[in-house]
């Protein structure tokens, strides 16, 4: 699939290598057609052909850091006695947490899960501010599901709720549900009808037939109503006024959903992050649920990192549960609320924190963040973060997709297999987790760790 | 007012040259808002403006106007990252999610740059 062109046979022309089918792993898409060219001399990525704006930005800005592999208190050090220290503070923790891994491949997340299951910690990913209340919302009302190859031979009906895929997934539009050519759909975006619901206009709006504008907080009662309609329920004569969405609209809507041939609901942060959470996302999937009455309807969240959709099954096949998993009793448990990384900050409970390919510094609420600081902090990320820059423990690691191989799961769950475009002097994370691991359970045999 | 923190293309392609760099913390610190309520509220292009609830507050700068049709009244959009972050709530009422979007804060203009 690689191809290397080298000097002693083409002196003018730089050390170049074209990988095939390489994988980004920016976003949940996960586009496996990419076509790289990697100048080896530079030791980065030229070109990055079939990408998407974000896609070239995660190539192309992806090089070699000029930064030490490992760090402790701000201080260069041999990768070893990084990996030792960071395993001293996980053993002697009392609560230590362990949470990020939507950019890492499945087999870091594995060890990872190892780790926790051996220093009884907490495991949780970034699906916990992501889709977690989905996650709540899969185990409470079921999943009508399919995978995206599906939607792209046999949608007519594709409909985004609470979601930007313009500017948050690009190619979503393109590779899977509105723009391509599939069995059933020969003329593309002919054959399908898109609808947008959002709060605001997005630049995803142009894409769409038509643009539902709900008022903010109002998703809850609009997918009720909409349910109700489905089932030949009346509704509250005032649901403009409480949604902002006409009957008229909603009849016309809901026709058009139980009358297409295969129906799709995307849904992302919009039903999430707002109040309702997971009775919103639990509220959409009845929705598709009840449409199955009527015609074939399916519901997919539209997942944000590279492999935040295997840190899910990964986490879900190794201890039971996706996300919020505590391993303090011995067994895993799930209790999104008490084991979800946010409350487990502003709470105070966290003692150690390994934060792997993540950064909560940054992107966690103040209380939260306050806390992380006072708490020793072991971070792997493949450049300096504000999670980084104050961690006891701070390791460099490769990019996976780019410096390394490995699997990821797409968005459908579809596992997809990583081509590494070129080497990278930094360890790759599975390569310091199990050093970490390693290191641990020397310490545990030598004197096990005080129940709390 | 309403601040709806979400993704923007140059969020994205910003993160990507690293969160520690220039570009990503001021399209992180720019807020959009619709034409009307920028003259409502006496802002231009480039005001700085200081955004509070009763989490925190932040100092952000106002970007262009977005068309009425585009944004509603009373509301601001701003990407992801450290500013919305400091107003963000930490009850995730049992969920693990805390309310990352429609917080609701109070805008003072601080004048131009």
């Amino acid at each position: 699939m690689s191809e290397t062109k080298t000097p002693e046979a083409e002196k003018d022309e730089p050390n170049i290598r074209i990988v095939e089918d390489a994988t980004c792993t920016f976003c949940g898409c996960v586009c496996d057609d990419m076509e790289l060219t990697v100048d080896l001399d530079a030791n980065r990525i030229t070109k990055a052909k079939n990408a998407c704006v974000l896609g070239r930005a995660w190539f192309l800005q992806h090089g070699i850091e000029d930064h030490p592999q490992a760090m402790i208190e701000g201080r260069e050090v041999p990768l070893e006695e990084a990996m030792d220290e960071a395993a001293r503070i996980l053993h002697e923790a009392k609560f230590p947490i362990t949470y990020g891994l939507s950019d890492s491949p499945c087999e870091a997340q594995r060890v990872a899960v190892a780790i926790n299951d051996l220093v009884r910690g907490n495991i949780d990913t970034t699906t916990s501010v992501c889709h977690g209340p989905s996650g709540i919302a899969f185990q409470g009302v079921g999943e009508s599901t399919s995978t995206l190859g599906e939607v792209k031979n046999r949608a007519d009906l594709v409909i985004y709720w609470g979601g930007n895929p313009a500017e948050s997934h690009p190619r979503h539009f393109t590779r899977y549900t509105v723009t391509p050519k599939g069995r059933y759909i020969p003329n593309g975006k002919k054959d399908r009808y898109v609808v947008l619901i959002d709060v605001r206009k997005t630049p995803s709006a142009p894409v769409a037939d038509q643009l539902i504008r709900v008022k903010p907080g109002r998703d809850f009662e609009l997918l009720w109503a909409l349910r109700a309609l489905v089932r030949g329920r009346d509704i509250d004569p005032d649901i403009e006024e409480i949604t902002g969405v006409s009957r008229e609209v909603l009849d016309e809507l809901v026709e058009r959903m139980k009358n297409c041939n295969f129906g799709v609901l995307f849904f992302g942060m919009g039903l999430t992050m707002t109040r309702g959470r997971h009775f919103n996302s639990g509220a959409l999937l009845a929705l598709a649920t009840d449409l199955n009455k009527h015609t074939h309807f399916v519901a997919k969240p539209v997942r944000g990192h590279g492999n935040v959709t295997g840190a899910d099954n990964v986490v879900s096949w190794q201890t039971g549960y996706p996300f919020g998993v505590n391993f303090h009793r011995g067994y895993p448990r799930f209790n999104p609320g008490e084991y979800t990384t946010v409350d487990l900050l502003a709470r105070g409970d966290a003692d150690a924190a390994l934060m792997i390919a993540t950064d909560p510094a940054s992107n966690f609420p103040k209380h939260a963040i306050e806390h992380l600081k006072k708490i020793p902090v072991i971070s792997l990320d493949a450049k300096p973060t504000y999670t980084s820059r104050q961690a006891r423990v701070a390791f460099m690691v490769a990019t996976y997709g780019i410096n390394t191989g490995g699997t990821v799961y797409r968005m459908d769950d579809v596992p997809i297999t990583l081509r590494p475009a070129f080497d990278s002097p930094f360890p790759t994370d599975e390569e310091v987790l199990t050093g970490i691991h390693t290191r641990l359970k020397k310490l545990r045999a030598n004197g096990r760790k005080k129940a709390a | 007012m309403i601040l709806i923190p979400g993704r923007s293309s140059k969020q994205g392609t910003s993160l990507n040259a690293g969160k520690l760099k220039e570009e990503y913390q001021t399209v992180t610190s720019t807020i959009e808002m619709n034409e009307s309520t920028m003259r409502k509220l006496g802002l231009s292009a480039g005001d700085r403006v200081r955004l509070s609830c009763a989490t925190g507050k932040v100092e952000v700068e106002c970007g262009k106007p977005r068309k009425d049709e585009d944004l509603p009244d009373g509301m601001i959009f701003i990407p992801y990252g450290p500013s919305s972050s400091e107003l963000m709530e930490s009850d995730t009422a049992g969920s693990g999610m805390p309310m990352s979007k429609q917080m609701v804060v109070d805008v003072e203009c601080l004048g131009a740059n």
